[in-house]
């Protein structure tokens, strides 16, 4: 026999895990503005659906050590890990930590190139988001010679 | 209406690399102008890329992407032929779709 308070609590489990597998499509095409407002990496891997990210060798990104010019600023993120929803790329020190996401199907590969601006010397981070909610992160360092930020 | 965007796909095995270049300002919110005032942040927010009319990659973007957006990414299974199409929206409501064939 079940109590009413184990059923709640199953079923708030459960609601939990279909927000985090992105199961409700109308979710899906909604600008994720909370998490461009984020401003440390956290808040925003969290507001995209992952846990506390972990440090992992699957997840790669590339940039150049130093960058001369802030506005334009060349990263790829990849990752061979399997069953990955998303990837962030973030750089820790903008105004706002998060650049861009992907939603990755699985006719794409998980490997994606792209332009950033970075206001200063910051740490650069890709952030793959599995379909079970756990996050994984790569960094590298990026040296900024001329910010890209203000002006 | 916006630039047209520049789009190659190229079909290497049984995959192809999509590259896109955009045309947009991508300005971040964060410049001033002469008289002290923020202007307004002006970026691409959503970005759908298509083969052959199904959608096979989704991205939102912030204001702290480049000027004039660069974009690569690689789909499974694409051949020479296959019809890639690619989607911006900017977060002013402006939108732009563009085509190219793999070669």
């Amino acid at each position: 026999m079940q109590t009413r308070r184990e059923t709640l609590k199953h079923s708030a489990a459960v609601a939990s895990l279909l927000a985090a597998s992105g199961l409700f499509p109308q979710y899906a095409q909604a600008f994720e503005k909370a998490a461009f407002d984020a401003k440390t990496i956290n808040e925003a891997v969290k507001a995209m659906g992952g846990a506390a990210p972990v440090e992992s060798k699957d997840v790669t990104i590339t940039g150049p050590d130093i960058a001369e010019n802030g506005a334009v600023v060349p990263f790829g993120a990849s990752t061979s890990l399997p069953n990955v929803k998303r990837v962030l790329l973030l750089v820790e020190k903008n105004p706002s930590a998060l650049v861009a996401m992907f939603n990755v199907s699985p006719d794409v590969e998980v490997n994606f190139a792209t332009r950033a601006k970075m206001g200063q010397s910051s740490d650069v981070y890709a952030v793959a988001i599995t379909n079970d909610g756990k996050a994984f992160f790569a960094k590298k360092e990026v040296k900024v010679t001329l910010g890209g930020c203000g002006g | 209406m916006a630039d047209p965007m520049r789009i190659r796909a190229q079909a290497a095995g049984d995959k192809a690399t999509i590259r896109v270049l955009m045309s947009h300002e991508m300005e971040s919110g964060q410049r001033k102008d002469g008289n002290g005032k923020i202007i307004p942040a002006w970026h691409i927010q959503d970005v759908t890329a298509t083969l052959n009319g199904k959608t096979v990659m989704t991205a939102e973007w912030g204001p702290a992407v480049s000027k004039n957006p660069f974009l690569q990414f690689t789909i499974k299974g694409a051949k020479a032929g296959d019809k890639v199409g690619i989607t911006w929206k900017d977060n002013k409501g402006d939108t732009r779709s563009d085509e190219a064939t793999v070669t």
